[in-house]
């Protein structure tokens, strides 16, 4: 029974990690490529390493736990990563399949004494379609 | 008090990561937790600018329970937009205006924008009044903030700046 | 049955390593490198996560948690880069 159990969260962790990183090859733009990785990858780590920490806690004599961390570190990480791609790629004006918004297009003030590091981040960039 | 415990949060997070990490229960190890949970805080005292103080402990467990599942949801809802036809996504830039005045809410708020369904936090403007979101299958903008804000915002206002 | 099982887990997390390393050669741009940076590392936690259950070793653990650190400083990194030209301000 627990064996089924595990096989089912292998199996489901192994498969959203798949479908996470096919987001990455199959979607259009980096903006819309930032939601598989973040959400569908962190998940299926997760519970691959839950079905470790049962694993581990079941045919071992102590209890291990220790997988927990891990998850948890994930879960606080992917969003500010997440987060912090997003305001590179906003920063840099990257090609969206869709219209930023005026204001958030071009650099904000936080960023605007220090000079970009490519010389072609200009927002007026013309967008790339090809990906 | 303050001077010798100044997070009563941050001790028992630390002994818990330190046990965690050490996989046992161990008598040793819960004291050498305790210590480390301890003498951490006091060191680290200057780099932590903002004590967060939670008024609603019940509101912040509903809230995590509801988080959880949205987790699970979300999960599922953009592994099914990943497998259709990406020619048939709608993605859209929505703005978020912020009723949280705290960073420690705000950054929460951010996160969990990022982990349930469809959505991602791009940037925060400068004068902290509205937070760009990305959402990856939308049609009604209006809906999606309005979920948000009664969602997610709403609670953690009420956890960590009620008055 | 959890042998096999976890063989067709390292079949699927295998194929995820390489759809990231195809993005990660393809860019275009450098946020989309990143994010293949990203995406490998936690594939690569994934993978050593099977591999300590499939050898029944709790020894993996603790590179898991090394990779998840380190990845998560050196995503960090490079996105400061990208924003401010600097790493260290």
């Amino acid at each position: 029974m627990l064996e089924y159990f595990l096989s089912f969260l292998i199996l489901t962790g192994a498969l959203l990690t798949f479908i996470g990183s096919l987001g990455l090859v199959r979607l259009k733009d980096l903006y819309t490529r930032l939601h598989g990785p973040t959400k569908a990858t962190t998940l299926g780590v997760g519970s691959l390493l839950i079905a470790s920490s049962i694993y581990f806690s079941t045919y071992t004599e102590n209890i291990s736990l220790h997988e927990v961390l891990i998850t948890l570190f994930l879960f606080i990480t992917a969003p500010v990563s997440a987060h912090l791609l997003a305001k590179a790629a906003l920063h840099s004006s990257l090609y969206s399949i869709v219209k930023i918004p005026e204001s958030d297009a071009a650099d904000d003030s936080n960023t605007a004494d220090v000079k970009p590091v490519e010389p072609e981040a200009t927002p007026d960039r013309p967008s790339r379609p090809d990906y | 008090m303050t001077r010798l415990l100044p997070h009563p949060l941050l001790t028992p997070v630390l002994t818990g990561i330190w046990l965690l990490l050490n996989n046992s229960i161990e008598p040793g190890h819960i004291l050498l937790g305790f210590l480390l949970g301890w003498i951490i805080p006091v060191l680290t005292i200057r780099f932590w600018p903002e004590k967060a103080v939670i008024r609603k402990p019940m509101t912040l467990l509903r809230f995590g329970a509801i988080f959880l599942y949205d987790i699970v949801v979300s999960n599922f809802t953009v592994a099914r937009l990943i497998l259709g036809n990406p020619d048939k996504l709608t993605p859209v830039f929505v703005k978020l205006p912020l009723d949280l005045t705290s960073d420690l809410a705000i950054s929460l708020l951010a996160s969990s924008v990022t982990l349930t369904p469809g959505t991602l936090s791009a940037r925060l403007s400068t004068d902290r009044s509205t937070l760009l979101i990305h959402a990856l299958n939308e049609t009604d903008p209006d809906a999606l903030v309005a979920t948000i804000k009664q969602r997610y915002e709403r609670p953690l206002k009420e956890i960590f700046e009620s008055c | 049955m959890l042998t096999v099982t976890i063989q067709i887990a390292f079949a699927l997390v295998t194929a995820a390593v390489i759809m990231s390393f195809y993005r990660l050669l393809r860019g275009p741009d450098m946020p989309d490198r990143i994010l293949a940076l990203d995406t490998l590392y936690i594939n690569t936690i994934a993978l050593l996560v099977l591999l300590g259950i499939y050898l029944g070793s709790a020894l993996f653990f603790e590179a898991a948690l090394l990779i998840a650190l380190m990845g998560f400083i050196g995503t960090v990194a490079l996105c400061k880069y990208l924003l401010r030209g600097d790493v260290i301000e």
